[in-house]
């Protein structure tokens, strides 16, 4: 046997470990990137289920129980400065991969929510009722928390401004602190709230300590304890896209409608 | 050094618990066990990564550097890791999703490295193997027990089913929050060091 000691030997040993451990950790990486991608597009609409209230937290459905709760809700891709409904295909639509591209996103104006660019388009989901009216909306949101960016949706009632639910999907906040925000306790509060006040600002804020109930305290939800810079994250990000960068002109339009 | 082979998978579990006795791997203890449902896919984890480095060590025992060795040791392990979060990741998505990171912390959990260093460097294989599925079931034996009394006492159900209804739902039992937190896993696993050194006594450490 070759000196173990030996410095060539040495580094022949590492670079053959290194060569069969990357082998064996991206093999098994792309041969399973199929399964991953779609568990976790059915993860999403999970999520959407859960912000309008169709999934309890908790609960756990399959793939066909998934589509037959979705029957009632439409995925709608719309362009974010006019609001106007665009046509596209929905299912291999990608915001993030979008807000990427230089062609089909702009930078972001200074935001609290620290979101670099917006995409010339979004995804988001209207709920119908049997009559084909308007019942629920789910938006999009995103911005950054302390480890990184948080995604996830928020459902407001056709009125547009009473909230219906929060979910998030995909996070790095501590888990028993930021991750809180993926605690039912905590989404339950948010339902009744409400997003603007009566002059069409973006009111909804997560405060520091214990808000009242959603009729005392309509425009306030909990913090969450030990993590103060992921619930001004979610403070943040509600604002941007509500606000005028984001779902305001499709806000405006669903208004306007609905008068 | 000769051990027999029915120690080597049996010694762990009572006689040489990671958990009880070297008091190792608790961090993962503590964050995992709040259901029995995430614990089991967590044991299951540590079991084939503790198993499989295990085996890898000793194989190549006779080629590794010894001035490398630790490293070498450090990149088996993170890579067997990395295999089981994606194998995780793609048939088991919720449970991964709720073991976020601690499934990825495996690599830093100090009984694989403690074994592949302490057993795998000196053994034949076979040996290795049972060592590993060995010390894997005694971190499972602690763990599950964990988790069922705080999945019991925390939210009055086993594996997701419950068993004593809660005041919320409309049953009678009021859920005993601090269960549900870590500390409750402390207490617990504190009982449990203290039951098995009354059984055993010659675990007691001596007052130096």
């Amino acid at each position: 046997m070759a000196n173990r000691q030996a410095t060539g030997y040495t580094l022949l040993f590492a670079t053959a470990i290194c060569i069969v451990c990357g082998i064996l950790v991206s093999s098994f990486a792309v041969s399973l990137e199929d399964l991953q991608d779609e568990n976790i597009a059915l993860d999403k609409q999970k999520r959407v289920l859960e912000a309008v209230g169709l999934l309890q937290p908790g609960e756990s459905i399959d793939e066909a129980q998934v589509a037959e709760r979705f029957e009632p809700i439409e995925p709608v891709l719309i362009e974010l400065s006019s609001g106007e409904p665009v046509d596209g295909d929905t299912a291999t639509f990608d915001q993030q991969r979008r807000a990427r591209d230089p062609t089909t996103s702009a930078e972001a104006p200074d935001n609290l929510a620290r979101v670099k660019r917006v995409p010339d388009r979004a995804l988001l989901y209207e709920m119908r009722g049997d009559g084909g009216e308007l019942e629920m909306i789910v938006l999009p949101i995103e911005g950054l928390g302390l480890w990184g960016t948080l995604y996830g949706f928020l459902a407001l009632d056709a009125d547009t401004t009473t909230v219906r639910g929060i979910t998030y999907y995909q996070h790095k906040e501590t888990p028993g602190l930021g991750g809180e925000v993926d605690n039912p306790t905590w989404k339950d509060k948010w339902p009744g709230r409400r997003a603007f006040d009566d002059e069409g600002e973006v009111r909804l804020a997560v405060i520091k300590g214990f808000a009242p109930s959603a009729e005392e305290a309509p425009y306030r939800v909990d913090g969450l304890a030990g993590a103060t810079i992921t619930s001004n994250g979610v403070t943040n990000m509600l604002e941007f896209w509500l606000g005028e960068n984001g779902f305001e002109p499709y806000l405006n339009r669903i208004r306007a409608e609905a008068n | 050094m000769a051990v027999k082979k029915s120690e080597a998978a049996l010694d762990p579990l009572f006689n040489n618990n990671p958990i009880a006795l070297q008091v190792l791997g608790i961090c993962s203890a503590l964050a995992v066990t709040t259901k029995m449902e995430t614990s089991v896919v967590m044991c299951a984890a540590v079991i084939g990564v503790l198993t499989l480095s295990n085996l890898t060590i000793s194989l190549l025992r006779h080629q590794i550097p010894n001035s490398i060795r630790i490293i070498v040791q450090l990149t088996v392990i993170a890579s067997l890791v990395i295999v089981t979060d994606q194998i995780l990741k793609a048939y088991v998505f919720e449970i991964s999703k709720q073991l976020s990171v601690f499934v990825g912390l495996i690599i830093t959990n100090c009984i694989i490295m403690g074994r592949a260093e302490a057993f795998a460097m000196q053994n034949p294989p076979s040996l290795a193997i049972l060592d590993g599925i060995g010390n894997g079931i005694g971190y499972s034996a602690i763990l599950m027990v964990t988790a069922f009394l705080r999945e019991l006492f925390g939210s009055g159900k086993l594996y997701g089913y419950t068993v004593l209804p809660t005041v919320s739902e409309g049953g009678w039992y009021l859920p005993n929050g601090l269960m549900l937190l870590s500390p409750a896993a402390f207490f617990i696993i504190g009982g449990l060091i203290w039951a098995l050194r009354v059984y055993k006594p010659a675990q007691v450490e001596m007052d130096g």
